[in-house]
């Protein structure tokens, strides 16, 4: 079972985020969930969500406490809303900001955790192809290109689904780029890695 | 075909293949999703030959569903936690009239202090109303329960509520594989009045009932109640041949070791401790007692999928010669204990059966996997007591640090 | 078509008898095949407004309907006058729910003839003033302002008779119910209370609002007939005197909703989409006193310390006067 939890404000598109990502890993052959935090947050408040896949039929219905993936989509909360909290050894952290792994972390208070941490520019890519601050889509295509559990494709075709003409769009090409950058850097990792080798 | 889809609108597209002819609601979190789908399926016109009424309470969508189904009608609405409060009157009234409304409550917590998560306070308080009380288990099973209340209600003359748990089911996405509308109209036969306001067959409906006929009014309607569960276990029967799956029923079996539903699975022994459980909390329960099981934790899973009428007889079978009930109760009779395990209480008096009471989940709190656990083990460990709250935070209500949410819980 | 006033006076020798007129022109209740929706047997009091209002109503609009029309009630004398177990005086199909709700059952039975393709079928809600301008008035404000194809009906006896004559918010000022006692300073119900229910029907802009008294059966039948004709939805505010919460003779129950209508203490109107269209003019002025002075409820009114209140309720009735032009003095 893999569980992911994401980290967002209201009006984010946090919620959405966590429902895509379930239709994504459906597509991908697996059994899925999504569940929101179920607050009465309103617009701006910080709002968590849940999604978790498997191989066979998802049954439990809590909260994810140990998240093997964490997407943080708005980088203010990194101090706040605690996104490393129970992260499960050699997870996955992905933040949508323009600094990098090592400001993350800092940010977060989490130097020492045990993870790998990605950053990917998803506000700027999302305004600059939907217009709007609902980085799901490039959050989700980031997650994508750092991991086998779901594909770019897939992440495409949901929003295509969810939201048809020029908005289905507009998220498929923030995906795209999203995707592209995140390879990039995993690129850079392994180049890094390898120059140190 | 396999999707997934958000609770509430895998139960919206399935009421909506039933056929309604008026849709009436006032919306109330965590119904709204529901309502609000079959709102956009009345004007695209999916939800064909049907009036979506929107009205100013809850209070009224319920007086609209009674002058629908009076009108001969199929009528549908949805509400939750103060909503079914305040329309209480005429949850009440619609009973007793004997019409097959069909409602789904999505269930809340009941103020003060006002709380919009999950408990089942809303629908124990309409306990003793005359209606169906169905209880889903997840969002599958909240789909198709919808059909399988339509089709019992309208045999009996008498309306059913389908329970999910607002929120954890109705706002969650899973994967869920609908009825198709072909499905339903070759399963749910098309809506007969029992009784109508017809100008060829002018009845009087609602008439005054004296102290010469008002217990023999009441002792029919009991008649009937009991008449419900073989219904309800019919219908159950039929989807299951007809849909391949289970769903509804008067209690639900689980298989000892893979904790699938079963119905076939063997009652509980002599040696087990049997949780027994209502709503969501069976999927967590389901997850956390599988490895005890592995482990050979002796414990059995029975889930009350008929709340109304409360299965007495079926609940025995399942428990079988178990003598040691913990009962996971989502909903709190002050000053005495759960209120599911009252009724469990009673079905299994004179049986000498150690009965507790864990209080769980209340107004939203999450039910962790590891608290069951805990609890399971507590029991067979003879620890845990007769009325117990899960996960109480000992002195009083805690106040929370700013910012604080689940993952900071 | 044109209409012609034909004045039906029903006192001394303007009085005349539906016979006088062309078979068409006659009274439902004139003929010998009246539909008698509320039949006889029912139990309601010797001298009730509401049982000869309710049944001019029903009559007319099951004609107007060509037969096809399906009730709603409220809680009510009316209900439990006419239908303990196993008996009913209705003959239309009727039902009762509850004492707030008829305007919204009468909603839902129009939805599902509706979506039946049943327009043909037309609806009626009836409820006293209790349910409708107390308990029931968000019911039945929210059908008015759907629009809903309903036609209510509010009989209005000014007080919750069935349980015992207690205040509502349609009884008038000064008088004396169980729960507004003619004792202390202010006796019986205060002045300045209570509203306006055909002024709140005006006010949602609905098709058609009318109010009508037992003194005029005929215009009573003319209204329910008007409304009848007019689809969405339609209020009805009929005056009912009640013997037994007002203290009055059983004898005198049209002759109160004369002099009612007379003094100017109760406006007999027609409003469409929320302007006024046609008011009843006093015909001979009544003083206030021939209204109160017959109804024990306002008894304390013409004991000493009385006077004052009684100059509040002639101010009442020429306030009514000047707003409507009672007395067509404007036109």
């Amino acid at each position: 079972m893999r569980q992911v939890r994401v980290h967002g404000r209201g009006g984010q598109g946090v919620v959405t985020a966590a429902e895509m990502l379930a239709r994504a890993g459906f597509l991908a052959g697996h059994e899925a969930q999504a569940i929101p935090s179920f607050g009465s947050e309103r617009t701006g408040a910080p709002v968590v969500s849940y999604c978790r896949f498997a191989d066979v039929p998802l049954r439990t219905r809590e909260p994810v406490l140990a998240p093997d993936v964490v997407l943080v989509q708005d980088p203010t909360l990194l101090l706040s809303d605690r996104p490393f909290a129970g992260l499960a050894p050699g997870g996955l952290v992905i933040v949508n900001t323009t600094a990098d792994a090592t400001a993350v972390r800092a940010e977060a208070g989490a130097e020492e955790a045990d993870a790998t941490v990605l950053t990917v520019p998803a506000m700027q890519i999302t305004m600059t192809h939907l217009g709007k601050p609902k980085p799901a889509a490039a959050m989700l295509a980031a997650y994508a290109a750092a991991s086998d559990d779901i594909t770019l494709d897939a992440v495409q075709q949901v929003f295509r689904e969810r939201f048809p003409g020029a908005v289905g769009e507009a998220n498929a090409a923030a995906a795209a780029e999203a995707f592209a950058y995140v390879r990039d850097e995993l690129a850079e990792v392994a180049a890094a890695a390898g120059s140190e080798a | 075909m396999r999707e997934v889809l958000e609770g509430s609108q895998a139960v919206a597209r399935t009421v909506a293949r039933c056929r309604p002819g008026v849709v009436c609601a006032y919306p109330i979190s965590p119904q709204t999703h529901i309502v609000e789908a079959l709102s956009v399926m009345a004007r695209t016109g999916e939800l064909a030959q049907c009036e979506y009424v929107n009205v100013e309470s809850e209070f009224s969508a319920m007086s609209v569903s009674i002058g629908a189904s009076a009108g001969g009608s199929r009528a549908y609405t949805a509400t939750a936690s103060q909503g079914l409060l305040y329309m209480a009157e005429a949850v009440y009234n619609a009973a007793g009239m004997g019409l097959p409304i069909v409602m789904t409550v999505a269930n809340r917590a009941v103020g003060a202090p006002i709380n919009i998560w999950n408990d089942h306070s809303d629908a124990m308080a309409m306990r003793d109303s005359g209606w169906l009380q169905l209880f889903a288990a997840d969002n599958q099973e909240a789909a198709d329960l919808h059909v399988i209340a339509f089709a019992a209600a309208e045999e009996l003359g008498m309306p059913a509520m389908v329970c999910m748990d607002g929120f954890v089911l109705t706002h969650a996405s899973d994967v869920v594989e609908l009825p198709t509308a072909e499905q339903i109209d070759a399963f749910l036969p098309p809506y007969r009045p029992t009784q109508a306001l017809d100008i060829q067959n002018p009845t009087t409906i609602g008439t005054m009932a004296g102290p010469e006929s008002f217990t023999e009014t009441k002792y029919l309607q009991h008649l009937r109640f009991l008449d419900a569960t073989g219904v309800i276990a019919s219908w159950s029967d039929r989807f299951r041949e007809a849909f391949g799956r289970e769903a509804g029923g008067l209690v639900a079996r689980y298989d000892p070791d893979t904790l699938d539903r079963d119905r076939m699975a063997p009652p509980a022994s002599s040696d087990d401790l049997v949780v027994v459980a209502m709503g969501s909390v069976i999927g967590t329960l389901q997850a956390a007692l599988e490895p005890m099981r592995a482990a050979g934790i002796p414990v059995r899973l029975v889930g009350i999928s008929s709340f109304r009428p409360f299965p007495g007889d079926a609940l025995r079978e399942a428990i079988g010669d178990s003598r040691h009930v913990m009962v996971i109760d989502r909903a709190l009779e002050l000053g005495s204990g759960g209120v599911l395990t009252g009724c469990v209480g009673r079905a299994l008096a004179g049986t000498r059966s150690r009965l507790h009471s864990v209080v769980a989940g209340l107004g939203g709190r999450p039910i962790l996997e590891a608290s069951l656990q805990e609890a399971v083990r507590m029991a067979l460990d003879g620890e845990l007591g007769r009325l117990e709250f899960l996960d109480l935070k000992e002195g009083g209500v805690p106040t929370p640090a700013a910012g604080a949410t689940e993952v900071a819980r | 078509m044109t209409t012609v006033h034909i004045p039906f006076l029903q006192t001394g020798t303007l009085a005349v008898g539906g016979r006088l007129l062309d078979d068409a022109e006659r009274s439902v209740q004139s003929h010998a095949d009246r539909p008698s929706s509320l039949t006889k047997g029912h139990r309601a009091c010797q001298g009730c407004a509401e049982a000869l209002a309710a049944r001019w109503v029903m009559d007319t609009a099951v004609e107007a309907a060509d037969g096809k029309l399906v009730v709603a009630n409220a809680t009510g004398c009316l209900e439990v006058f006419s239908t303990l177990y196993p008996e009913s005086a209705w003959k239309p199909p009727w039902i009762h729910s509850l004492f707030a709700n008829a305007a919204a059952v009468a909603t839902g039975i129009a939805a599902s003839l509706h979506a039946q393709g049943r327009d043909d079928v037309r609806v009626l809600a009836q409820g006293g003033d209790g349910g409708t301008v107390d308990i029931g008035l968000a019911a039945v404000s929210g059908m008015f302002e759907r629009n809903d194809d309903v036609l209510y009906v509010c009989y209005d006896n000014q007080g919750y008779m069935n349980t015992g004559v207690q205040r509502s918010s349609a009884t008038p000022a000064s008088a004396r119910t169980a729960t507004t006692p003619a004792v202390g300073r202010s006796p019986g119900q205060a002045f300045g209370q209570g509203k306006s229910m055909v002024k709140i029907a005006m006010a949602h802009e609905i098709p058609y609002v009318a109010s009508a008294t037992v003194a005029d059966l005929r215009d009573l039948e003319h209204k329910v007939r008007t409304a009848m004709s007019i689809r969405g939805a339609r209020y009805l505010h009929v005056l009912v005197p009640c013997p037994v919460g007002w203290g009055s003779s059983s004898s005198q129950s049209i002759a109160l909703s004369r002099a009612a209508v007379q003094s100017g203490i109760f406006p007999v109107v027609e409003a469409r989409a929320g302007e006024l269209t046609d008011v009843q003019r006093i015909r001979e002025r009544a003083d206030v006193e021939e209204y109160l002075r017959p109804q024990a409820r306002f008894a304390h009114l013409f004991k000493p310390g009385g006077e004052d209140a009684l100059a509040r309720w002639r101010a009442l009735a020429d306030a009514n006067i000047r707003r409507y032009d009672l007395l067509g003095e404007r036109s």
